[in-house]
Parts: structure tokens; sequence; C-alpha cells
């Protein structure tokens, strides 16, 4: 059992026998899945994405070129109600993840299905914001200030519709395809991660974007 | 009263079906693209012919299109690289020869309108789809090897990220027969990289391919950080990785945090050629200063993404050749990691002459040269392993010693060219050119050739053939000096680059000796692929065992050529230059082996890259319905993709067993 | 093959004797001479790491062979030494010291910013790169010459620079370092020449299809053969209004040298502010205007005052493309008292102190 035939020094130890798999087959046992570390790292460029464009927005977000600024254009109770809405969309996802710590899959889809009408108020009010600032011809194309505002915020809007269309696809998978099975909790997991990642992202926005050009 | 400016391009027209592609687009009257077309139509029709004569249709499919191995894809990455960089290099020889005859009111042979096509593509390729192809390569065959694991951690992702990379080069040299390439220089600043003053396709070809192939190098980039860090050899900690795994490491932490930068900054320019923003305009607020600070971000860290690999597979090879293990193996780590770091505070050295302050100047040139004490260490290092030690030429080592002298001479310049009152001189003249080619073709070209000729054996089971490796070797190395050093005396006299004619013939000789030089250059590739079929040829009596080097790294306790599995059983490793102490102490595989569990192969990732590419074609044409179709095709697919959870199976334990006796038996 | 080789080095040779074209180590002014200076000093400077790393890298493999006759000295285990480490970071370390400080003193000495302490009065060129020419305007003269810049002898030369489109570089390296020039913006350089000659000079940053041909002499002269060439210039030349500046600004390839022999007062002004045109607004009123918030929701339809880019737009030969774009000038859906506020950018009128021309927020 050992894969040494001549120990000269200090033990080698041989390869990991039966008695470390007892289900005879060699999984990567010693390794935890690698997934929830390479999810984090591909957050972390994520995270260097908004970055480059919140430091956009801090170079171009005077560049009005003689047009609109922040406070003709923002209403802050409008942007509060939409932050509002992502920030309980966190919460619930919350709620869903201690149900599936308590394997009820059923208990989860309807938390996930909550976190999904908060995710869609999110984003249908971000469109009509975008809509609304497009009609009376505030669009990205009129300042350098408001090409940064839409591409900062498009670009969370974005990531919110996909973290929408994943949370739609794993619902359909945790209701089909094996329920908490691991694929399944692994990808949950995942996307419990993302889900907050956006919230954390939509705090910076929220504060840097919005709050601080209406003071 | 001025040159007419005679020529005009295609009128801007869009169709519902075709977007703004028209016929006037096809360059059928420019005799160069139309043979070159011909060209590759023959020989890609006979690549077909012989395909099918010889039913490789599915054993290329199972095998290698659709595989999930580390290793083949490293392969294929290497077979991209050298593809993609006989097109960059015939560029070059292009532009060298433009060079060489458009003196003193001659026109040479390229107008500008297609000479400034050359030099933008030469060094998109040249960067995008031949530096980072091969070391992305390299990485992925030995890293994976070196830590004793089976694959990258996330198999799928390695095959999408490399089918992405494809999808970009497809879509350059579609540029060739489809319009034309962007006319901008490789790093495309605007304004003239924006909507006004680069009209037609060629800048949105540019655009579309390096968005493509940077999602494939972002994700290959946290696959293989992931993999470093989650799956090691039971027992091996971070300090018992070879020198080349770490810094595999540090390159790919450089690619995880560097490549967002270059994909937030392109998608900006994108935007303002496509739907009229104004982050890079001249007017409406936009500015141009921040693209180019933004894209050097990305694009100074970018150059050690490349170089660092290069110093990990140099590492070894001085190691194995000198029969001694790595001259100060902890100062060499805490090395790649400084200048990990301290390459994102040097971006502002590519424009010192942009106008910033003397004190923000001084203090970007400080850091710069702060770069070259690691880079120091280094080669100090390598020279310090040979010191004592028992050193073989043969090629690789021979490749070595060339890198060392030539990376040396171009670390020298570089650090003249940190000095911003020096630099103010010398920015964008062809000093500038000899410098960065010093250091890319003397580093990172040198180091893929080393790589090669090291590591194929590991991956054939045959050497390459000495001579041509030699030859290949000696034409590059004179060539080189041929080829640039006239390139420093140009830059002395204060030429500017990406200059498509000039009139002062005393700078002729220059011009017409660094094109002899690119010639040099011609043999030493042509040898070298010389040498490959060789080689093949030869592939009996080139046979080598496992271990032909007498190497100290887990990667060569492996079958050559590889086992699909790497290796029959886990190992357990106890300390650097593991395969070394293996060999001391007598090691032998168990001979008791086990099931061996592996992922399975998928064709998702070439249909979904496959799809990319149509994506950016109609985005490139304005196709919209296309684009729109594609897009939705790239998701759909994807998430169906997400439904299939039969993506791994068992080789089992006799087979294993079978395989390993056969390598026992030769 | 021999043959070819001897032919190529007798060349090389010939030309390396032919003369001092290298301008970069041969310059003709303090500030190329201090730089040439820096460089010098900084190659002798690295040489003390390089020479020995270059002897020891061919050394060593040499040396340590592994088919040497004596192979007493092989130590297969060495792989590290305290003394040696400490040299490897030191010896560097000491060399970028010493590099360090020159970097920084000779930064701040030679910052293109910087006026040079020269007795003589300077004289002010205000330099423009169009597509594809060189146009500079002497204030103190109030002429103007394209592609051919004259300069006398001896007197510190003062540049403001900017740039109609895209970015260039202005480089004349018999001079001295070179520095961008760019749409919008202004940037300084300064230099002198202290011996007279017909000097290079050209862009240096690629800029489009012209970029090869936009070159210009520089003539360094003496004073009067300075005045005589300012004489000429008023005697041949047009005018450079804002309307002959709009025409000259179309792109051309190798324009050949002309004159302007007067110069409409702040052309260079309204050059950089991207306002020449008439009702363009200019960058500086935009930046002010910006500064105070913008312009409100009435702003929006100002757009075509700031437009500059698109009416610019050429193809891939250089050819000038047909604008789409509404002119400035016929503007008439707008309240005419914010507009003249806006183009006066006078704060008083703007600022939304007036409630009916801004939007009650």
């Amino acid at each position: 059992m050992t894969m040494i035939d001549t120990p000269i020094t200090g033990p080698i130890k041989g390869p990991e026998g039966p008695e470390h798999h007892p289900d005879h087959h060699e999984h990567h046992a010693h390794h935890a899945s690698p997934t929830p570390i390479g999810f984090w790292i591909y957050l972390m460029s994520d995270c260097i994405i908004f970055g480059t464009l919140f430091a956009t927005y801090a170079v171009l977000g005077n560049g009005f070129a003689g047009g609109p600024g922040p406070k003709d254009l923002f209403e802050p109770g409008f942007v509060f109600i939409e932050t509002a809405f992502l920030l309980f969309s966190s919460i619930t996802f919350g709620m869903g993840m201690l149900r599936a710590d308590k394997g009820d899959v059923s208990g989860l889809l309807r938390w996930l299905g909550i976190t999904a009408v908060f995710g869609l108020l999110f984003i249908g009010m971000e469109l009509y914001e975008f809509r609304h600032l497009i009609h009376i011809g505030a669009g990205p194309d009129r300042s350098a200030f408001l090409s940064s505002f839409f591409l900062l915020v498009g670009t969370h809007g974005l990531h919110v519709t996909f973290g929408l269309v994943w949370m739609a696809t794993l619902a359909a998978q945790l209701k089909w395809k094996g329920g908490l099975n691991e694929a399944n909790s692994r990808r949950l997991g995942t996307l419990s991660m993302f889900w907050h990642f956006l919230d954390l992202i939509w705090i910076g926005v929220f504060s840097f974007v919005y709050l601080v050009r209406l003071i | 009263m001025a040159t007419e400016l005679a020529h005009t391009s295609p009128p801007e027209t869009w169709s519902p079906i075709f977007g703004r592609l028209t016929w006037d687009w096809i360059p059928y009257h420019e005799p160069i693209l139309v043979g070159t077309f011909a060209a590759i139509a023959l020989g890609g029709l006979a690549v077909l012919i012989l395909m099918t004569k010889f039913r490789l249709w599915g054993p290329f499919w199972h095998d290698w299109v659709t595989t999930i191995d580390h290793k083949k894809i490293g392969i294929m990455y290497m077979a991209l690289g050298f593809i993609m960089f006989v097109r960059g290099f015939a560029d070059a020889i292009m532009m060298r020869a433009q060079q060489a005859m458009a003196a003193g009111g001659a026109e040479g042979y390229l107008p500008p309108h297609h000479f400034d096509q050359v030099f933008t593509a030469h060094g998109v390729i040249m960067i995008f789809f031949v530096a980072m192809a091969f070391i992305t390569g390299i990485m992925n065959y030995v890293m994976p090897l070196q830590i004793g694991a089976r694959d990258v951690a996330f198999p799928f992702l390695n095959n999408f990220s490399f089918w992405m990379t494809v999808a970009g080069a497809i879509l350059v040299n579609l540029s060739l027969f489809i319009g034309e390439f962007a006319r901008v220089g490789w790093l495309a600043f605007p304004p003239l990289s924006g909507a006004s003053f680069s009209t037609g396709p060629g800048m949105d070809y540019y655009l579309w391919s390096l968005q493509i192939a940077g999602i494939g190098t972002t994700l290959s980039g946290i696959n293989m950080v992931a993999t470093i860090l989650k799956m090691r050899a039971p027992g091996m900690r971070l300090f018992d990785m070879p020198i080349f795994a770490w810094t595999t490491l540090c390159t790919n932490f450089l690619i995880v945090a560097a490549f967002p930068v270059l994909t937030a900054t392109l998608t900006m320019l994108t935007l303002d050629r496509y739907i009229g923003t104004h982050f890079f305009t001249n007017d409406m607020g936009g500015n141009a200063m921040m693209y180019v600070n933004l894209i050097w971000i990305w694009g100074h860290p970018e150059v050690y993404i490349l170089i660092l690999p290069i110093f990990g597979v140099f590492s070894e090879i001085v190691a194995t050749f000198s029969g001694k293990p790595i001259f100060g193996y902890k100062t060499m780590v805490w090395a790649t990691a400084c200048i990990m770091v301290l390459s994102f505070v040097v971006w502002l050295h590519h424009f010192f002459t942009m106008g910033s302050g003397a004190s923000v100047n001084a203090f970007f040139g400080i850091t710069t040269m702060i770069i070259a004490v690691p880079t120091g260490v280094k080669v100090f290092n390598w020279i310090f392993t040979m010191y004592k030690g028992s050193v073989r030429m043969e090629t690789p080592m021979l490749w070595t010693i060339g890198f060392i002298v030539t990376f040396t001479i171009g670390g020298m310049t570089g650090v003249l060219l940190a000095v911003p009152p020096v630099d103010f001189q010398l920015h964008n003249t062809l000093f500038l050119i000899a410098h960065f080619h010093n250091v890319i073709i003397g580093g990172v070209v040198f180091g893929v050739y080393a790589a090669v000729s090291y590591w194929w054996p590991k991956a054939f089971g045959f050497k390459l053939d000495d001579t041509w490796m030699r030859r290949s070797f000696w034409l590059w190395f004179v060539g080189f000096y041929f080829a640039f050093m006239p390139l420093y005396a140009l830059g002395l006299m204060g030429v500017t680059r990406r200059m498509n004619a000039y009139m002062d013939t005393a700078w002729q000789i220059y011009f017409i000796v660094a094109a002899f030089g690119a010639v040099l250059i011609l043999g030493g590739i042509a040898c070298g692929f010389i040498g490959g079929f060789v080689s093949v040829v030869n592939r009996k009596k080139l046979a080598c065992g496992p271990d032909p080097w007498n190497a100290r790294t887990l990667d060569w306790a492996t079958q050559s050529p590889v086992a699909p599995y790497n290796f029959p059983e886990d190992v357990q490793v106890t300390g650097r230059d593991m395969f070394w102490k293996m060999k001391e102490q007598g090691f032998k595989w168990s001979g008791h082996f086990h099931d061996i569990h592996m992922p399975k192969g998928t064709s998702s990732g070439i249909v979904l890259a496959a799809m990319a590419t149509v994506f950016g074609f109609a985005m490139i044409w304005y196709m919209w319905w296309l684009a729109i179709i594609s897009f939705i095709g790239c998701v759909a697919y994807g998430i169906a993709h997400t439904f299939n959870y039969d993506r791994d199976f068992y080789i089992p334990a006799k087979d294993v067993e079978a395989n390993e006796a056969k390598d026992a038996l030769a | 093959m021999k043959t070819l080789l001897q032919t190529v080095l007798l060349a090389v040779a010939a030309a390396a004797l032919s003369g001092c074209q290298f301008d970069v180590l041969h310059p003709a002014g303090w500030v190329g001479a201090q730089q040439r200076d820096l460089l010098v000093i900084s190659t002798l400077l690295m040489l003390i790491v390089i020479i020995p790393v270059l002897f020891m890298a061919v050394y060593f493999p040499l040396k340590y062979r592994a088919d040497r006759e004596d192979k007493s000295d092989y130590e297969p285990e060495f792989a590290h030494s305290n003394k040696l480490e400490a040299i490897v970071w030191g010896g560097p370390i000491v060399i970028i010291l010493v590099l360090g400080w020159l970097t920084w003193v000779y930064t701040h000495k030679l910052d293109p910013y910087r006026p040079l302490d020269v007795a003589a009065e300077p004289i002010e060129v205000e330099a423009v790169s169009l597509d594809w020419k060189w146009l500079f305007i002497y204030p103190q003269y109030g002429i103007a010459s394209v592609n051919e810049l004259a300069i006398p002898e001896g007197r510190p030369v003062n540049f403001r620079l900017t740039s109609s489109t895209v970015m260039n570089t202005f480089s004349v390296p018999a001079l001295g370092g070179m520095i961008y020039s760019m749409a919008g913006m202004e940037t300084k350089l300064h230099l002198i020449a202290d011996e007279t000659g017909t000097f290079a000079g050209r862009s240096a940053h690629y800029s489009g299809p012209g970029f090869s041909w936009m070159t210009f002499d520089t003539l360094s002269m003496e004073e009067g053969d300075f005045d005589a060439w300012v004489e000429k210039a008023r005697a041949d030349g047009a005018e450079l209004t804002r309307a002959s500046y709009l025409e000259l600004e179309k792109p051309t390839i190798a324009e050949p040298v002309h004159f302007y022999a007067s110069v409409t007062d702040g052309l260079f002004d309204r050059i950089r502010g991207m306002c020449v045109e008439e009702g363009q607004i200019c960058m500086d009123q935009m930046m002010m205007i910006d500064e105070q918030g913008g312009g409100g929701l009435d702003g929006i339809a100002l757009e075509p005052l700031f437009e500059y880019d698109e009416k610019r737009a050429v193809d891939g030969f250089g050819n000038l493309l047909p604008s789409s774009e509404e002119s400035a000038q016929n503007f008439s859906d707008i309240d005419d008292a914010y507009l003249l506020a806006m183009l006066k950018s006078d704060p008083d009128l703007l600022c939304r102190t007036t409630p009916e021309q801004t939007n009650g927020y």
C-alpha cells in the first residue's frame, strides 16, 4: 500500500488508499469544490469593472456640456424606493437561503419568487427612469456626465437582469432537476453571493451617483 | 494646393439584411489580399480534403474540439499561437519591406490606408493572439502537472475560454477579406479611434474581436487562480510549488485584476462609436486622456502578464539543465510578487509627454525603475543557478542564455525610457519600438521556443530535432540583432514609429539592415517549423522516456505523452523539487490503482463561441437582426448547457493499470 | 551570403560615419543637450550592472558546462547564499537609488512647462496640429506659417500647443523633447536653439492617413534673418481669419509651406476652445457653465452649440464626410435671452437667477 519501494529518509506518505475512500472511487476527496473561490474571484474582477465605471463617473460626472445635471434629473424619492426594492430582495433571498438550509425546496422557491418580484420592480423602475431621461433628450449621447451615468447604472441593471434570468433557470432546476442536490446547492450558493454583491454595488451607486450629487 | 486625396472609402449605406456590408467592402482590387485569400483558401481546401480522406473529422471533434483536457487545450492554444504568429509576422515583413523602400519621395508598395492597418494588426495580433495564446497554452499544459492536479478547476470553462480566443482571432482574420481592419495603432487612442475619425468597420473589428477574446482570457485567469489555490496535490504548500506555478499564479492574478479594466474601457469606446456617447470625444465633456490612462492601467500589467510566466519557464529550464535547484527560490517568489504589485503603479510612464507635472512624471519614472530591482534579482538568480552547476547546453538552455543576454539589454533601454526627460526625446521613436521588441522577442518569443523545446517530449514522447532547432535559435538570435539594433540607431536620430514613408534617405540603409534582420528571423521561424516536421517524421528515432532532461518538478513524474488522468494516483508532496526527491528515493507508483473521476468533453464551448463570432460579425456590420438572434442563441444555449448534469465519468482502475504497465515495459 | 553580409556591413559603416544625423545625441539646443547628458549618464550608470551580468551569463555556462574535466566544483545542492543575495538585491537598489535621484532632479529641471532661465527675450509660438499639417502662430508678430517653424537662435521659444481634432506630438529632436497636442486642451513646451540650422520637425504621434507627411522644417536663424523671414511672411501671406482658418483646418496631406500676414486676435484661444465656428460655445465657457451645475433642462436642446467632432468626420483615406448635423447657427427653438446668456456665459444672466429661464426644481 505504499508507493515507495525503498523509503530512504523522512516518511513519504503513500497515495491515499481505500481506507480514505470507502466508496472505492478516487474522488478529489482532499479538494473542496473550487466553485465558491472561483466565483469569488470572478466577483472581484467584476468589482474592478464597476470600479472603472465609478472612476469614469468621477472624472466625467461634471461634464454636463451645457446640459442638465443631477439636480435637474434625479428624483430622490424615486431612487429611494428603487433602492428599497433591491435591499428587500436581498433580505428575501436570505430568507430563501434559510429555507434551503432546512432542505425545504418549496419554501426556497417561494422566497426566490418574492426576490424575483422585487428584482423585477427594481429593473422596471430603472427602465422607467432611463426611458424618461431619453424621452426628454437627456440620453447617454447628450453629455459625458449622462454617458457615464447611463453606463454605470445600466451595467448594474444588466447584472440584475442576468441575476433574474439565472434565478429563473435555477428555480426550474430546483423544481425539476433534483431539488437541492449537490450541483444545485452549489449554484444556489453562488447566486446568493452574486445577488448580495449586486446589492453592495448598488449601495455604492445610490450613495455616489445619486445621494452625493443631490446634496 | 495640397496633394489630392485620391481614394475614398465605400459610401455609408445600410440595408436591413446586410447592414452596411456591400460588395464595395470586398477588397478584390487589392492584389496582396486576393493572393493571401487564394493561398489560404487553397491551403484550407487541402486540409479539408486530407482530413476527409484520412477520416480525421471524428477524432478531431471528439479528441480535440470538445475536449476539456487541459493538456490538449494547452496544445491547441500553442497551435493557435503559431498560426497567428505566421499572420503577425507576415505583417512585420510587409512593414519592414515598405520602410526599406519608401525613402526620399518613393512611395513603396503599401499606401497609408493599407500600411496603417498592417501595423495595427501586427500589434494586436502579436499581443492578443500570439503572446497571450502562447503563455495561456504553456500555463494550461504545464501548471496542473506541476501542482499534481488532474485538470484545472473548471475544465469546461477552459474549453470555452479557448474557443472564445479563437472567435476573436477569426474576427481579426475576417477583416482581411471582408472590409478592413482598424488604422489606429494597437492601443487605439481616441479621438482617432472614435466614431468621427475612424469611420468604417475596421475599428469595430478591433473592438469586438478583443472583447470576445477578452472574455476568454478573463475566465481563463479566474480558472487558473482557482486551480492553484484549490487543486494542489496533497501536502503541497504554496511555497513547495515550482517557480513556474508561482509565476502562473501571479500572472493570472494580474489577468483577473487588469482585464476588467480593458473590458470596461473598450465598452466605453464601443458605446462612443455605436450610440454616440461622449466618454472619449473631444466635445460634450468627453475626455480622451482618460482612455489613455485606462488603457495603460490595463496595458502595463499586460506586459507583465506576458513576461512573468516566461520568467517561470526559464527558471525551470535553468534549474534542470544546471543540475541544481533554482538559486534563491524565496527571493524569486518575492521578486515575482513585487513585480505583480508594482506593475499597477507605473502606467503613466507610457505618456510622460502628455504634460503631467514634473512630480507626477518623476514619481512614475521612479516606480518604473524600482521594478528593475526585482527583475534584476531574477536575472542574477538564473545566473547563480548556473554557478557551480553542471550546465548542459541543450536547445532550451541555448534559448535561455539568448534570453538573459537579450532581455538584459532590453531591460536597460527600458530603464532609460523610464527617465522622463530621456523619454521626452525617445517617446514614440523607433528606439521605443526596438526596446519593447527587445524584451518581448528576447523574453516572450525566446521563452516560448525554450518552453516548446523543453516540454515537447513531455507532450509527445519524443524530442525535437536538435540540428534544426539550433539553426532556428541562431537565426532568430542573430536576426533579432540585425532587425532591431538599427531601430535603436534610428530612434537616436529621432525617427518616429508608424511612418509609411520618409524623406531623409540617410535613414534608408538602417531600414534595409532591419529588413535583412527580419529575413533572418523568417529563416529562424522556417527552421523551427521544419524542425517540428522533421521531428514528427523521425519520432521513432527521437523517442524518449518520461524524464529525458533529468528534471526536478512533478510534471516530469507523468508518462510521456501524459495520460489523460495525468497521475495514476495522488502524490503526497513533501517539499520543493518533488520529482527530484522522488527520484532520489527510488519512487515507483504503487501499481494498486483506483477508478479515476474525470470530467466529460462537451461541444458547448465551441457552439457558444461560434455564436459569439456571429454576434461580433453582425455587430461590426450593423446586421441588427443577426446580432439579436445570435445573442439570444448564446444566452439560450448557455442556459440549456446548465441543464446537463451528466458531466463526469470514471476511468476504470484496470485501464489505469494497463496504461501504467505499458510505460513500465517501455 | 557572405558577400551580402559584407555589403551590408560596409553600408552600415558608411552610414554611421556620414555626418551627425543623430539628432538626439548631437542636439542643437540646451534642452536637448541636457536630455542627451542624462541619457549618457543613465546608460553608463546601468552598464555598471549590465556588463557583469552579460559577462556572467555567457561565462558561467561555459565554465560550468557538464562535460568539463574537473567537476569537483559542482555543488548540486547550492541554492542559497546570504552574501550573494545581498549583492543581488543591494547592487540594483544602489544603482536605482542614484538613478532615481537623478530622475527627480532632472525631471523638475527639464519640465517642459518650466520657462528656460535665459536672459534673452522669449519668442512666443502657438502651434496647432491640424489634419495633417502644422500651423504656427506668432502672436508677437501677428503672423502665422504652415509647416515651417522659424525661430531666432539663442532666444527661448515658449510654445503653447493644441490640436484641431486628434492627438499629435510636436517633436523637433534637435532642440529637445516632445509634447502632445490635444483638441480642446493646451500643453506647453519650452525649447531653445543654440545653433543656426535647419532641423527636422514632425508629428511624432500617429494621427491618421496623412501622418507620415506631417513634417515641418525648423529654421533656426540669426536675429536679422529671422526678421527678414517675418517680413517675408508679412509680404507673401494671406489673412488668417476665423473663416480662412476653417478652410485651412479641412484635411489635407503634404500641405506645402505658406504664410499668413495677419492673424485674427485670440484665434489660438478659439481653436483651443473648439469655437472658431460662429455660434459654437467655447470649452472655457462650457466648463464655466458646467461648474455652475450645467445648463438645466433647457440646456438639453442646446446640444448643437457644443458639437464638434461629428462635423469633422473623415473616411479611411482622410476625405471629409458630409455632416448630417444641424448647424449651430440657425437655432431658433430656444429662448433668446437664455441662449444669449449661454453664449456670453455671463454667470449673472445664466445662473438661474430669473425663475422663468430655469426649471423651478
